[in-house]
């Protein structure tokens, strides 16, 4: 065959390709013609005649449990009143009606009629905590609001209050900006969504999937029925959640917490994992944050120089103080650079000079010669200076990095701080440049204090390792198969001869008459801990405390801080707090259990030489 | 400006502008989709769509200096890379109803749309280096293998419009290669039982048809017998191949024969659509104003639905308007094919054009009840970004090989 009769054949077949094309065009435009022209009459009255309106209908949330079944979260019959779309003029002039009954300021009605301007088709809540009583004002003057819906909306409510906001958080509407973040993509204005703590965290869980219901409306708007063929979309109530929290114990820590200062406690069982107890204060009440928080109540706690929105367990961080001594005890004893029988070539005269500085103890008179275990026992800081340069920096640095100091633990809790800790020398470098540091960082990085911020569950964990000996639990508030006992990817690394000598180091801080935290020890259990005081340029030192009981088996874990409390060498505020709360858990696992002999008595007061005062 | 100079493309960009005009016209009305009274996940479909674009663009501009010989070379690959996707999203797909989808975190993908271009690039390829003239129904065995691979894969997704283009990728590149039509005839006649099988009678006279043809046309007679044989195992296979399908899919064919079978279940989108576009009238109910959209009424409004919504809001001189455009774009893409000279280019894009053409007869002949509901997009209108994607490059080896005709 020829090219020309090819391109022969391509002209005819692309002719009919033509025909085909502008045929079916034609076809598709007649048929618009009929449907749209001839036949609109028909379609623009069955269009109007459309009075199916879809509503969404909320989901409950999932009710929260501790471990023990009390609820910490629940939900009680609420309502809320809102307006279907219609023309601003008649929203506002529906708006300024509803006012008398619902008691809306102008301000408010201001800020309902810019929200329905940038969402102009969907539904206005207007209330979505009415009272009893604005509900059958309204329903008694029906003809007058044919727009208004009036739902049950279940109300969010927390028995605990106070007790436990900075944990469970709280609910809200979501705002314009989270309606941006893709984690709410599925999203509509106008949900409920957990806005902190557990309620935040656990929202796709916790939140369930509102349904769909269609009603048919009248000319006016006003709901004339549910429309039942029209499958609508069920509501999937949210799941609910048990906790490892102890709701008893955390109201206990916040009816013994120290009035008027602040602070926190969190405690847990470093066999799972569960947080027994998490606590900040000063706090607030969740509860009034349901239904939209008061203007003037959100500025004075957003305002409040004492910050009682802030979780002081893992959000804020503080320098570690003493507490941080085993840290370097255990980096040490691993290596096998410190021994518990080890001394330090200068023993304690109050302080260790160091270049052309005194780098001070906290006992002014000093405490004469010590071994390791001495130096725990009574947190001598002359001891742990010398300590930290013979580990050297490198090792102190590696030794923390490991133990994941400057690593958030990963608790299921929205926004937990890292804390700090220098990771390298080149940290140092890049932040005073080459020549603007020296090796004396390590002395300060020793006791807890220079570059060193950690939260009260960061050190939680860190002790959890020295207690069991194995790798920590990660902490997690939700009580789940998934959760109980993961385990952090490090090890405190002490071969076990060595870590019972730190354990006994540890009960004598304690149980020991020169112990530091010997004054509020416990009769009933052997806690092993370690105190602590966090210089702070702010004032009084901040008072530390973590530890464990019982030491042989341990089952809880404390880290507790009570910020300003060791104002002076006599009072550290945070031990009572800790060793009450661990009392008081152990007491009600073991009811049976009689208390230990009473220790030795001490002759007389303690002596002098303890309850020192600088 | 002369950078801008050179990042202009050779070729027809006449075709390209109309393109970009609808695009940008689908953007408008799929924003107009996401105004609703109720909560909807379209309300900002339109700033994705608007990036697709804009994505879209680029691999227009780079596509459109490509050599075609380097596509040419590429088909095969192309194609096997494709199978790949639609085994592997088979395997690990999501979606809605059907597994089309590859889920790439933010984005997903349809590797459909790949599929489809890879084909019609690797049945040209095909197509154009066999010499001599097509005489046996045998001699189409490769191009049939090569379409009914990515057919029965899409097909089992199961997206049933998309593996419909398929047969039209089949059909329009023979046609285009210049096979005789008794022996395309031949080919097509089980799909035509298949779809008669339903009424014995009418398969009968069909069947009564085929055999004349036969006679007078007088093929090898192996293929003859085998012609007649496929057309009753079709025949026969109409009903068990019913049952086969999902129910969503039975009940979509059935409403399309009465759609006021199931007012408020299957039958509710074709009323609603109806009842949207017969409402717009001359001049539409205005941009964004449509009460039928506002209420949501119209299923997938924002995708397979944008042209009814573009029919209560713009009417019936909006519906017009973008059809004849539609229609001149289709037109002119007809032009290359017809002026080219390099026959691989030429069965290229008449592949494109008839798929596109598919596309469009099939979406809005749907929104009025002309065909089933079967959910395949209107190109450049709807909602999604794989397709839109796809749209442009198919448009840049048009202009491509706009520009080798030209020169």
């Amino acid at each position: 065959m020829t090219e020309g009769v090819q391109n022969g054949k391509k002209r005819r077949r692309a002719a009919a390709a033509d025909l085909l094309l502008f045929g079916s065009l034609a076809l598709l435009i007649a048929v618009f013609f009929r449907l749209q022209v001839i036949g609109s009459e028909e379609y623009v009255l069955r269009s109007e005649e459309n009075r199916l309106r879809a509503i969404t209908v909320p989901a409950p949330r999932g009710t929260i449990y501790d471990r023990h079944g009390r609820i910490a979260a629940e939900n009680v019959p609420g309502y809320s009143i809102s307006l279907l779309p219609g023309s601003p003029d008649t929203l506002a002039a529906t708006l300024g009606r509803l006012a008398p009954y619902l008691d809306l300021s102008d301000a408010e009605i201001e800020r309902l009629l810019g929200k329905y301007r940038r969402f102009p088709n969907q539904r206005l809540v207007v209330r979505d905590d009415a009272s009893f009583e604005e509900v059958s004002a309204i329903e008694q003057r029906r003809p007058e609001f044919p727009r208004a819906v009036v739902e049950m909306l279940p109300r969010r409510h927390y028995p605990a209050g106070r007790a436990i906001a900075h944990l469970i958080g709280y609910v809200g509407e979501i705002s314009e900006a989270e309606l941006e973040r893709p984690v709410y993509a599925d999203y509509e204005q106008g949900r409920i969504i957990g806005k902190d703590g557990i309620e935040r965290q656990y929202e796709s869980s916790l939140g369930g999937v509102p349904g769909v219901r269609f009603v048919e409306v009248s000319a006016l708007g006003s709901i004339v029925r549910d429309f039942g063929p029209r499958p609508a979309i069920d509501v999937q109530q949210g799941a609910d959640l048990e906790l490892g929290l102890d709701l008893a114990l955390q109201q206990f820590a916040d009816s013994i917490f120290p009035p008027g200062m602040r602070g926190g406690v969190v405690a847990l069982d470093p066999r799972t994992g569960d947080v027994l107890v998490l606590y900040s204060h000063p706090t607030y009440d969740p509860n009034e944050f349901i239904g939209g928080i008061d203007i003037d109540l959100w500025r004075a706690l957003q305002e409040d120089p004492a910050k009682p929105l802030l979780n002081r367990v893992s959000t804020a961080a503080y320098a570690p103080g003493s507490t941080f001594k085993l840290v370097v005890a255990s980096i040490g004893m691993t290596a096998g650079q410190l021994g518990i029988g080890s001394y330090m070539p200068t023993s304690c005269f109050g302080g260790l000079g160091y270049g052309n500085r005194l780098f001070r103890c906290w006992k002014p008179d000093g405490h004469g010669p010590l071994d390791l275990a001495g130096a725990i026992q009574q947190s001598c800081n002359v001891f742990f200076y010398q300590a930290g340069m013979r580990l050297g920096l490198d090792a102190l640095l590696d030794g923390a990095a490991r133990y994941g100091f400057g690593r958030a633990t990963g608790i299921d809790l929205p926004y937990e701080t890292p804390g700090a800790f220098p990771p390298s020398r080149e940290w140092f470098d890049e932040r005073y440049g080459r020549r603007g540091w020296t090796e004396s960082v390590v002395l300060n990085l020793s006791i807890g204090q220079g570059e060193n911020q950690q939260s009260l569950l960061r050190m939680a964990q860190f002790y959890a390792a020295l207690a069991t000996g194995e790798a920590p639990v990660i902490p997690h508030i939700v009580r789940s198969e998934a959760l109980s006992g993961r385990r952090a990817n490090w090890a405190a690394g002490l071969p076990e001869d060595r870590r019972r000598q730190l354990l006994n180091a540890l009960t004598a801080v304690v149980n020991e008459p020169k112990g530091t935290a010997y004054p509020y020890r416990s009769r009933r259990w052997r806690v092993a801990g370690k105190t602590g005081t966090a210089q702070n340029p702010h004032g009084a030192p901040h008072s530390w405390f973590v530890g464990f009981a019982p030491v042989e088996n341990p089952e809880i874990v404390i880290a507790a801080i009570v910020e300003f409390g060791h104002p002076d060498n006599t009072v550290s505020q945070s031990v009572p707090l800790a060793i009450r709360i661990v009392e008081r858990y152990l007491d009600s696992l073991y009811p049976e259990v009689p208390a230990r002999p009473a220790p030795p008595q001490l002759p007389g007061p303690i002596p002098p030489d303890e309850a020192i005062t600088p | 400006m002369r950078w801008l100079r050179t990042l202009r493309p050779p070729g027809d960009l006449r075709l390209f502008t109309l393109a970009v005009l609808l695009a940008l016209v689908g953007v408008a009305m799929i924003h107009s989709a996401g105004q609703v009274e109720v909560p909807s996940l379209a309300v900002n479909a339109w700033r994705r769509q608007l990036l697709w674009l804009a994505l879209a663009l680029v691999a227009f501009l780079t596509l459109s200096r490509v050599p075609l010989r380097w596509l040419d070379w590429a088909s095969v690959w192309l194609y096997g890379a494709a199978i790949a996707l639609l085994v592997f999203v088979l395997l690990f797909g999501t979606g809605p109803n059907t597994r089309s989808w590859l889920d790439l975190g933010p984005v997903g993908l349809q590797p459909a749309e790949l599929a489809k271009l890879a084909t019609i690039l690797l049945l040209a390829r095909m197509l154009s280096s066999d010499r001599g003239e097509i005489e046996r129904l045998s001699q189409l065995a490769r191009p049939v293998l090569i379409v009914v691979v990515p057919f029965i894969l899409v097909a089992l997704q199961p997206d049933l419009g998309s593996a419909l283009v398929f047969g039209a990728i089949l059909i329009a590149a023979l046609y285009w290669a210049g096979v005789p039509m008794a022996i395309l005839f031949m080919l097509v006649s089980p799909g035509v039982s298949l779809l008669l099988g339903f009424s014995p009678l009418v398969w009968g006279i069909w069947f009564l048809a085929i055999a004349v043809f036969l006679y007078l046309h007088r093929p090898f007679a192996a293929e003859g017998i085998l012609v007649l044989v496929a057309n009753v195992a079709a025949g026969a296979l109409t009903l068990p191949f019913w049952r086969g399908l999902a129910p969503y899919q039975q009940n979509r064919l059935l409403v399309f024969l009465h759609p006021e079978m199931d007012p408020r279940g299957a039958g509710w989108h074709l009323i609603q659509s109806k009842v949207a576009i017969g409402s717009g009238g001359w001049l539409g109910q205005g941009y964004a104003r449509g009460p039928q959209k506002r209420l949501a009424f119209l299923p997938e409004q924002h995708t397979d639905f944008v042209f009814s919504v573009i029919g209560e809001e713009l009417g019936f001189v909006g519906v017009g308007v973008l059809l004849v455009l539609l229609g001149i774009l289709l037109h002119r893409i007809l032009g290359v094919a017809r002026s080219t000279e390099d026959s691989f280019a030429s069965i290229t894009v008449f592949c494109l054009f008839a798929v596109w053409f598919t596309h469009v007869v099939i979406n809005v002949g749907m929104t009025v009840g002309l065909m089933p509901i079967t959910g395949l997009p209107l190109p450049f209108l709807s909602y999604g970004g794989s397709f839109l994607l796809m749209l442009f490059v198919g448009l840049a080896i048009v202009t491509r090989v706009s520009a080798m005709s030209n020169s």
